[in-house]
């Protein structure tokens, strides 16, 4: 077995995560031998220990797990909304909802994952799924 | 055929110091003024001890610093770090050093000055890159996050975490070291500022100075000592995630395995504890630890700790000292958790006191729910 192994060589797991968001594209890492995704990507599956992953594109479809509002002044921002989301795939992350009163952000709700490009730091925002 | 560490080394010194407000301190000074406090208690002193075990948040080699601070050479020294709970950890590793001879004298202590610095949580934590872009207040969204999940799926209220509160504080107001005595209802909880939905301000554990120590021999030795001995039964550590977006499930913490373990070890049961310390940074951790340590079912937390259920009075003594709601809480609350279980086991509570126990669990949390060490301790009469 070579000492070297061409899995590991090339951009880490971050890179390739937001290099795809910077594409406009939502992915992450399927473990090819038990099939679940996970999130935060990483080059190892934490579900079976698998180093065999590929990148896979994502519905973008998730589920409210849990929400708070985190409060704060009107004149600093007002209240905002921190939440997981249970993605349609398995992976749980956290995340915000957008486009809604954070109050009335609930357990359950459908969201769409919108793609936030933020200068360097791409990151993952929700909101309300249409037709649901 | 009982567990070889099960009641192999016991407890013979506690202190506390700076409870409250210590003006002028260093997080060390208070740490040295415990250790001080225990040494007393034990009728030992320092060059006697060759074992330190300690986590700090304002230090990043703790146990180096601590040793050099109280001017000791330690044969063995751990600085494992899991967060609050990391005392009642040092509690296993501690009994473990002892007992194959890597140390004679073990203090496990801590120390911090968080009120009187300024009040913010001190932290050398990386950031989590995941979690930083959406700004959750640190660490109490979290909590929140799990308490929203918990009132989802099993109809917890804002009223039952309420009745956590009011228990410690009842507890509180019979322990004359407690920070905050004033009477407190259910309705002054619920009526506090919100901070992170649903945990408002008097959800939260308090803000202030504080050290603690405890010092453990081997339990050949500890009838030697000037106190009744409290010997370790049993301990369990688990983890099961460091950031709450990776917890399995946000309503069952790895308690469930950790408690399992440690009763385990100490060959018994939830029916054989008297008395119970747990680590309530917020009201809902109360509530999750009696679910996952057994004392009710998953779910029933909630009514478990209504109306005065874990108050004094109540069917089951919970965080006698007023906990971290109302007692003590400086940054990392572990230590005080596992003191306050000694001091009931050797009968030194007072107006607090629970009626001759002989069996307390104490179980730690570390981070956001993500380390739980249970540690079972007990008099001699259960050895």
């Amino acid at each position: 077995m070579s000492a070297t192994d061409n899995r590991f060589s090339g951009p880490g797991p971050d890179q390739i995560y937001s290099d795809f968001l910077r594409e406009g594209v939502f992915s992450l890492p399927q473990c090819k031998d038990c099939h679940e995704f996970h999130f935060f990507p990483r080059v190892v599956c934490p579900h079976c220990g698998s180093f065999n992953l590929e990148w896979k594109e994502l519905t973008g479809k998730g589920e409210v797990y849990s929400t708070t509002t985190v409060r704060r002044k009107p004149e600093r921002g007002g209240n905002y909304n921190v939440c997981h989301v249970t993605l349609a795939e398995g992976p749980r992350l956290m995340s915000r909802v957008e486009g809604v009163d954070p109050l009335d952000v609930k357990i359950g709700d459908q969201v769409s994952a919108v793609i936030k490009n933020d200068g360097d730091s791409p990151f993952i925002v929700f909101v309300p799924a249409q037709g649901v | 055929m009982s567990h070889e560490l099960r009641g192999s080394s016991a407890v013979v010194g506690v202190g506390l110091a700076g409870c409250g407000e210590a003006h002028g301190r260093a997080p060390l000074d208070i740490l040295a003024e415990a250790t001080h406090n225990a040494l007393d208690d034990a009728g030992l002193k320092l060059s006697d001890v060759d074992g330190i075990f300690t986590g700090s948040s304002y230090h990043f080699m703790p146990a180096l610093s601590t040793a050099e601070y109280l001017g000791i050479k330690p044969r063995f020294s751990d600085s494992s770090m899991v967060g609050g709970s990391s005392f009642v950890a040092h509690t296993l590793n501690a009994a473990m050093a002892i007992k194959t001879g890597q140390c004679d004298v073990a203090l496990i202590c801590y120390g911090s000055n968080q009120r009187t610095a300024g009040g913010k949580l001190a932290t050398m934590s990386e950031q989590q890159i995941y979690e930083a872009p959406y700004k959750p207040r640190y660490p109490i969204s979290s909590y929140a996050l799990a308490a929203a999940r918990h009132m989802h799926q099993y109809g917890t209220t804002r009223e039952q975490m309420a009745d956590v509160a009011v228990a410690a504080r009842q507890w509180a107001q019979l322990n004359p070291a407690a920070f905050a005595r004033e009477e407190l209802t259910r309705q002054d909880v619920l009526n506090s500022r919100m901070i992170s939905d649903p945990l408002s301000l008097l959800d939260c554990c308090l803000v202030t100075d504080g050290g603690g120590a405890v010092i453990m021999v081997s339990s050949e030795r500890a009838k030697d000592f000037p106190n009744k001995p409290v010997y370790v039964l049993g301990t369990g550590t688990a983890h099961w995630h460091r950031q709450i977006t990776q917890m399995p499930d946000l309503t069952t913490t790895a308690a469930v395995d950790a408690g399992k373990r440690a009763f385990a070890m100490a060959g018994l049961t939830k029916d054989d504890v008297d008395v119970v310390e747990l680590y309530d940074a917020f009201t809902i951790n109360t509530i999750l630890f009696l679910e996952d340590l057994g004392f009710c079912a998953k779910g029933e937390g909630g009514a478990f700790v209504e109306n005065g259920n874990i108050a004094p009075g109540g069917s089951l003594p919970v965080n006698t000292n007023g906990g971290g709601l109302s007692c003590v809480h400086p940054g990392m609350y572990g230590i005080f958790i596992l003191i306050e279980a000694i001091q009931q086991l050797r009968g030194g509570c007072g107006a607090r006191q629970v009626d001759n126990p002989e069996v307390a669990l104490v179980n730690g949390n570390g981070g956001v729910l993500s380390s739980q060490v249970t540690t079972i301790l007990g008099t001699e009469a259960v050895l």
